[in-house]
This record gives structure tokens, C-alpha cells and sequence, in this order.
């Protein structure tokens, strides 16, 4: 699904260059859910912009889904992020003056879909993670966990290859964020690709596979057991 | 533009956002309101100040007598001198080349004026034809006084609008009736109108030569009035008149032996050195108001762009939301444009709406001499409105292209 081949990125700050991606190399099949793993500054987060075509690495090749992804325009790259992403994000990021339909129904009307189906396919979503009866609550009527159902639900709105969640639980008490973990293993087992940056060390034992980043380079690739959320919570 | 869905977001995204929409609006609506109302103003001040000198023609020259001040050539000083018939058909076959109209003015004192059971005591002139305008009169119904009248010392008379509705109250229609002045007869044949207003429609004009015959005035008149044949420019114009003032001057001095240097006896109204003055005010007065038409144009200009920047600003991290959701910067700068154009357009003509309604409704109630019909040319108020959706428009678009343009991810970390 996700091809990475020897990508490299840099800041410049001033007249210094900050080489943050020494050459990446990363594969992720379909189906998988893999941590992102690594103390601050490590990359993670420059990584995960790369992924989610927010940024664009300096060398390297990228192919999401065989489809390589470079010179991208805006709009292109706006065209590609709807279609093959769904981001989470650590502060969930919802339109603040919009209900959690109308959030969730958001990257349906970037796709062209008519208000009706629109309103129907994110009502369905929205029930998938279980918030159906909160559908015309704004957001600051909200939980910090059900803020965070929303977002993964509008994140599979527009039924994405790729979820691609930054700290999806950094603002989230454990209980919750147990439950949040659980709603994302809940949907990866129906076979969705999901990466997760984090840095909790609980949060990755949850994915079936852990990525270690340090400066700038993989320091260490493996798979785990997964350990079911649902057990903790 | 006609993109339905497009509508429904913006109409979604207003709803949700009212203070923002009603502070936009509010402030794009109260610079059209003022700036409607301010060129009204202006132009009742114009229209006013207009009406002060449309009272008469625009360049007449009037002529009067009054008391001697001087000594001259053994005779004493206050003597009243009285003009004659043969002063004005001097003056008038003199200058008969120059002159556009002429009349003298026989005045009857105490002239008390009986239709029925009606009456009023009203100014009543013995005039000439040609004064009809020279005062700018215009006729409502009927004629005025013609030579005809004049050589046959016909009994009619030419009332004012205002002495119509005193007298005849009922029928309103006066043309064939008779009034009764100091208890003789006289046919109603016209009623005029004057720009001048209610006191100059409330005098009665009958013919020079009746007047004079009925009221034992002999050859006696009271004033001159001319106005000369019109010049290509203001400085011609106003140097001919000068010239007849001062040989008019001249003549009379002469004829009633009064010194030359003799101020109160004889006076002469040029009412083109007036002219002057008024155009001169006019301009100020257009001037004053299209400078400050402008600069509330410009206030208002800025006010749209600073509210723009700071709804873009506020924004931001929802634009970048709406790039991470696939969002092309296009459809970021049409959906800010949309929607900021159509709360501008919509809130302009609310405030040109509402002006418009002041100035209809309140406008006709303001009686003071020197504001009339305030009123303001539609066209312009129109294209206020739209000077200020664009630039509001253009305000917009700069920093929505440059949110548009924006790195998804620092618009979301914009806290």
C-alpha cells in the first residue's frame, strides 16, 4: 500500500540546514496497523506530514496505492488527499461552529456528493462509532473521547486507503484513549490501513506493528502481538 | 456562482457565524447609510439654495427709487424721487436691442382682494407682460397679462397659486370668475406658480396701464425690472450688465437731478454679482460634500478590508481542516470571496435601502430655508454599493489566497 524508498527531508533555519529524514526506508501492506514510534525531533512527525502529502520530501520516492506521488500541485495533492487520506489528529481539529454531522459530512462535499447522500453516508459513520444520537451537537458539547470518535469518523468518511492518525490520544485520559484504540483496531480489523504516531509505549504495544525512529533513520522495525484495547479498558 | 451546493455551505456557514455576519454587514450598511444620507443633504442644500435665487430670473436687474441724501444743484436732500412711465420707455427703447424683457411695476398699497365670502389682503401689481418672466413665474391654468390687456385697459388679473387656494376654496377652478380689489371688478384669467414659493404666489398682477388707470396712479411705477439678451459666458454677461446698471444709473440721476455721488436715491439690484456668488457657493457645496462622500467611501473601503483580514485570520485553522479534507485552494478563496461578496452586497443595499426610505419619508418633512428635497441620484448611490462589494471583494482575496496557500499543516497548528 505504502512504498517509501530512501527519502530524505530538510528545514533550513537561517543559514543552518536541519536534516531532519536521513533515508527512509518503509513499507506498509494493506491491512496493516503500524506505529509510528520516537522521542521528539526524532522525524516522526515530518514523516507523517510526507505521508499525508502536507509536506514534500526533499529525495526519495513515494508510492501510496502504485500511484507515485511528486510534483504535486495544490490541487492535485488536495484531489489525492481526499480520495487516499483520513487524518486524526491530536486536537481533533473540528470545525467549531459546524455539528458532528456536518463535520463528518465535510469531505463528502470536497468529493461532489449531493447534501442528501452526503447527510446519509456521515449519519452511518457516525453511527459506526457510535455517536448517532450526538449527530446535531457541536463540537464544544462534546467529550474529548467523543470529539475524537467524530474526527475518526469523518476521517472515514470519504472511505480513505490510508488512515494516517498524529497522537490520536495525546489529549485523551487513558480510559479513553483505551476506547479511542479501540475503535481504531475495531476498524483496522475490517482490513483498513492505519498508521499511528505516538509516543506512548502502550498505545504502540495496541498496533501489530512498531516503528522506531531516531535522528532521522528506523532504528528498529518489528511486529508485536497486538494487545486488545478492550482488555485495558 | 449558481454551484447549489456551494450556496449551501455559505448559507450553513453564515447561519453558524451571526455575530460575524451581522458585524460585517452592519458595518458595510451604516457607511452606505451615511454616505446616502450626507449626499442627500447636500443636495437638499443645493436644491435649498437654489430656490433662494430661482425666486426670479437668474440675471435681473431691478431698479428703485428712494429718498435723497444729497444736496444738489439748490435742492434740498430728502426729497422722495418718484419714477415715471417715460423713465422706463427711455430705458426701454435705449437699450431695446440689449434687453430679453422689461417691465415696470405699478404697486397698489392695501390691496385687499374679495371672491364671495373670501378674502385677503395680498400684493397687487400693475405689470407688463415680460414680467411673467422675469419672475420666473409659470402658468398653472389661463394666461397671463398680455399687450392686448395692456392697450385696451382690460380689468383681469393673473393670481397665485397660493391666492387660488385662499379664495377659492370650493371650486378651485378661478378662470372667468370675478374678484372684487377695493371693490371693483376683475376677471380671473390665469393662476400662476413660482419657485419662489408660497410668498411669491401669494401677489395679484393685472396689467400696467389698468392699474395705473383704476388705482389713479397716474404715470407713476415703482420699479424697474430687466433682464438682458443672454451671453456666451459668466464674464460677458456679467460686464453687459454692468455696463446697462451703470448707464441706467446714469439716466435717472439726470432726469431727477440728483447728484451723481447720491447712494440712497436711486438702487439698482444686479442680481448677476449675486449669481456669482451663489455658483461660486454652489461649487463649495458640491465640492465639500463629494470630499467627504469620498472619504467615507474610503473609511468604509478600509473598514470591509480590516473586517476581511480578520475573518481570514480567524479562519485559518479551519481552512486548514478543510485543505486536509481535500479542499483545492481555489474552492478556499471562492468559498471566502462568496460569501463575504454576498453578506457586502446584501447588507449595501439594506443600508442604501434604508437611506432611501429616510430620505423619501423624512426628507419632505424638513422645513428649514435652506435644505428642500433632499434627494440623492440613485446611480451613485448604486455605485457606491458596488465600490464597496469589490473592494471588499478584493480586501477578501488577498488573504484568503495567501490562507489558501498556506502548508495545511501550519494553518493547524495555528492556535
Amino acid at each position: 500500500m505504502i512504498e517509501i524508498r530512501d527519502l530524505h527531508k530538510s528545514y533550513r533555519m537561517g543559514s543552518n540546514s536541519l536534516h531532519v529524514l536521513k533515508g527512509i526506508n518503509f513499507s506498509v501492506a494493506e491491512g496493516e496497523l503500524v506505529s509510528i514510534m520516537g522521542s521528539s525531533g526524532s522525524g516522526k512527525s515530518t514523516l507523517l506530514n510526507i505521508l499525508g502529502m502536507l509536506d514534500e520530501a526533499d529525495l526519495g520516492s513515494y508510492t501510496l496505492d502504485g500511484v507515485p506521488i511528486k510534483n504535486l500541485n495544490e490541487k492535485i495533492a488536495a484531489r489525492y488527499r481526499n480520495k487516499f487520506l483520513g487524518f486524526i489528529f491530536q486536537s481533533f481539529n473540528l470545525i467549531s461552529y459546524k455539528n458532528a454531522l456536518d463535520n463528518v459530512a465535510l469531505p463528502l462535499y470536497y468529493q461532489g456528493i449531493k447534501r442528501g447522500e452526503r447527510i446519509e453516508k456521515a449519519m452511518a459513520y457516525l453511527e459506526k462509532v457510535g455517536l448517532a444520537d450526538w449527530a446535531g451537537h457541536l463540537p464544544n458539547e462534546l467529550s474529548g473521547g467523543q470529539k475524537q470518535r467524530v474526527a475518526i469518523a469523518r476521517a472515514l468518511a470519504s472511505d480513505p486507503k490510508v488512515l494516517l492518525a498524529d497522537e490520536p490520544t495525546g489529549a485523551l485520559d487513558s480510559k479513553t484513549s483505551y476506547e479511542v484504540m479501540n475503535l481504531i483496531q475495531e476498524i483496522n480489523d475490517e482490513g483498513r490501513t492505519i498508521l499511528v504516531v505516538t509516543h506512548e509505549p502502550d498505545i504502540a504495544a495496541m498496533t501489530k506493528r512498531i516503528v522506531n525512529l531516531k535522528d532521522g533513520k528506523i532504528i528498529q522495525d518489528t511486529k508485536v502481538n497486538q494487545v486488545r484495547a478492550l482488555e485495558n479498558v | 456562482m449558481f454551484d447549489l451546493e456551494r450556496w449551501e455551505e455559505i448559507f450553513d456557514t453564515i447561519r453558524k457565524n451571526k455575530l460575524r455576519t451581522f458585524l460585517t454587514g452592519l458595518s458595510v450598511a451604516s457607511g452606505i447609510f451615511i454616505l446616502v444620507v450626507l449626499l442627500g443633504i447636500g443636495e437638499g442644500m443645493r436644491n435649498g439654495i437654489s430656490q433662494e435665487f430661482e425666486r426670479d430670473a437668474a440675471n435681473i436687474i431691478y431698479v428703485y427709487t428712494g429718498v435723497t441724501s444729497k444736496e444738489y444743484k439748490g435742492l434740498n436732500p430728502g426729497r422722495r424721487i418718484q419714477m415715471k412711465n417715460e423713465d422706463f420707455d427711455y430705458t426701454a427703447l435705449k437699450h431695446q436691442d440689449d434687453l430679453e424683457f422689461r417691465s415696470s411695476i405699478f404697486r397698489i398699497w392695501n390691496g385687499i382682494v374679495n371672491y364671495g365670502k373670501e378674502s385677503g389682503s395680498y400684493r397687487v401689481e400693475g405689470v407688463y407682460p415680460d414680467y411673467q418672466f422675469l419672475e420666473n413665474s409659470g402658468m398653472i391654468e389661463g394666461r397671463f397679462v398680455n399687450y392686448k390687456d395692456h392697450d385696451n385697459f382690460e380689468k383681469v388679473v393673473v393670481v397665485g397659486n397660493k391666492v387660488r387656494n385662499d379664495l377659492f376654496k370650493d371650486s378651485k377652478d378661478p378662470i372667468g370668475k370675478y374678484v372684487q380689489i377695493s371693490g371693483i371688478n376683475f376677471k380671473v384669467i390665469g393662476v400662476y406658480t413660482d419657485p419662489g414659493g408660497e410668498r411669491e404666489e401669494s401677489r395679484v398682477f393685472m396689467p400696467i396701464s389698468t392699474a395705473q388707470r383704476v388705482f389713479g396712479g397716474g404715470n407713476n411705477i415703482a420699479n424697474m425690472a430687466f433682464t438682458l439678451e443672454p451671453e456666451d459666458n459668466f464674464k460677458a454677461a456679467l460686464a453687459a450688465s454692468n455696463r446697462f446698471t451703470a448707464d441706467v444709473e446714469n439716466q435717472l440721476k439726470e432726469t431727477h437731478t440728483i447728484a451723481p455721488d447720491d447712494e440712497s436715491a436711486v438702487s439698482i439690484n444686479n442680481s448677476l454679482e449675486n449669481a456669482k456668488r451663489f455658483y461660486d457657493l454652489m461649487d463649495m457645496i458640491k465640492f465639500f460634500f463629494w470630499g467627504v462622500g469620498i472619504c467615507t467611501i474610503i473609511a468604509g473601503v478600509v473598514g470591509v478590508s480590516n473586517i476581511m483580514l480578520i475573518i481570514v485570520k480567524e479562519r485559518t485553522r479551519e481552512i486548514g481542516i478543510r485543505k486536509a479534507l481535500g479542499a483545492e485552494p481555489l474552492s478556499i478563496v471562492g468559498m471566502v470571496l462568496h460569501e463575504s461578496i454576498f453578506v457586502t452586497a446584501i447588507a449595501g443595499f439594506i443600508g442604501l435601502i434604508a437611506s432611501l426610505m429616510l430620505l423619501e419619508f423624512v426628507g419632505p418633512l424638513i422645513e428649514t430655508q435652506y435644505i428642500a428635497n433632499p434627494a440623492v441620484n440613485f446611480n451613485v448611490a448604486l455605485t457606491t454599493v458596488f465600490i464597496l462589494v469589490i473592494a471588499g471583494a478584493i480586501a477578501g482575496f488577498f488573504p484568503a489566497w495567501r490562507a489558501a496557500r498556506i502548508k495545511p499543516i501550519d494553518a493547524l497548528r495555528d492556535e
